[in-house]
């Protein structure tokens, strides 16, 4: 009776370690990553998720209060905002003949909206040097209005403080292409069924996967 | 008017809050308004053009605030993000 019995436990134990090893191993391949990071740094010792999170939502509704519904709409459904360039014989404006799509915590990306040919990418960041919980960085909406303010307000300054570089530098062309194929759909979505006042395009903006994905 | 500034970790706070039209309300806007600037802050005041478009206008001193803002935001000024590339 007691060696069945204990052939079937061990039988069961090996089964159970078998069954549980992938996740035992990512979890000590995460928990190495995570402690590797924090020594680099890259990681503030004061991070706290839930802290984080709420200076986003308050990002987002300072970024929604600034821009116009359709541009809000915009970030909410797709994870960037579309600005046109000014710089050009045309103005800003539709006729422009670029345009920018800025991202969270990425370069903004200019290119040629009538072929969508890519320009270039700005990298640009606003660190805040008091790191006043650890880290200079702002929350991804407080970036993104950093960017529009600057560029809307003095496009000519901000690319001067700018690092130019071709793009592929940070951002990958392909998924830069696939987002202006998306703009494109989105603004022809738009066009058939406008965003009511104080609504959206079909979202509230509370979705963050697309602000991550972008 | 109310002066706002983007802080990590945190969202936006305000900095001051006050009527430009009352003399001692107007003052303690400018203070607070020359304190970021010096800490090196960028300020701007988002304005919306008379066809809906939105904006932003960046300023250098109060003086160049419009007198009917709503709010002026301070954020950090800009930088070069990645090296540049080597050659």
């Amino acid at each position: 009776m007691g060696l069945p019995l204990g052939t079937a436990t061990v039988v069961l134990v090996v089964l159970l370690w078998e069954l549980a090893r992938p996740t035992f191993k990512r979890t000590l391949t995460r928990l190495h990553l995570l402690w590797r990071e924090h020594q680099r740094g890259r990681i503030p010792a004061g991070y706290d998720p839930g802290r984080e999170r709420r200076a986003e939502q308050r990002a987002r509704a300072l970024l929604r209060s600034c821009v116009s519904e359709r541009d809000w709409a915009m970030y909410s459904d797709l994870g960037f905002l579309h600005v046109w360039g000014g710089l050009g014989d045309h103005g800003r404006g539709s006729g422009a003949a670029y345009a920018y799509l800025i991202y969270p915590h990425k370069p903004i990306v200019a290119y040629m909206p009538q072929t969508g040919e890519l320009l270039n990418e700005y990298c640009v960041a606003f660190p805040d040097l008091t790191k006043p919980y650890g880290s200079s960085r702002l929350p991804d909406s407080d970036d993104v209005l950093a960017k529009w303010m600057a560029l809307t307000a003095d496009e000519r300054r901000l690319v001067g403080e700018a690092n130019m570089h071709l793009p592929g530098r940070q951002v990958d062309p392909d998924r830069v292409r696939r987002d202006i194929a998306r703009l494109r759909r989105w603004e022809q979505q738009l066009a058939r069924e406008p965003i009511q006042p104080g609504g959206g395009s079909g979202s509230d903006g509370l979705d963050p996967d697309n602000i991550r994905a972008a | 008017m109310r002066l706002l500034r983007m802080k990590p970790g945190h969202g936006e706070i305000v900095l001051a809050e006050g009527d430009v039209e009352v003399p001692e309300q107007e003052q303690e806007l400018i203070e607070a308004f020359r304190r970021e600037l010096d800490a090196g802050m960028w300020a701007a005041v988002p304005t919306a053009t008379p066809g809906g478009r939105r904006e932003a206008e960046l300023v250098k001193s109060f003086d160049e605030v419009p007198r009917d803002a709503e709010r002026v935001i301070f954020f950090p000024r800009a930088a070069g993000g990645a090296p540049p590339a080597a050659r």
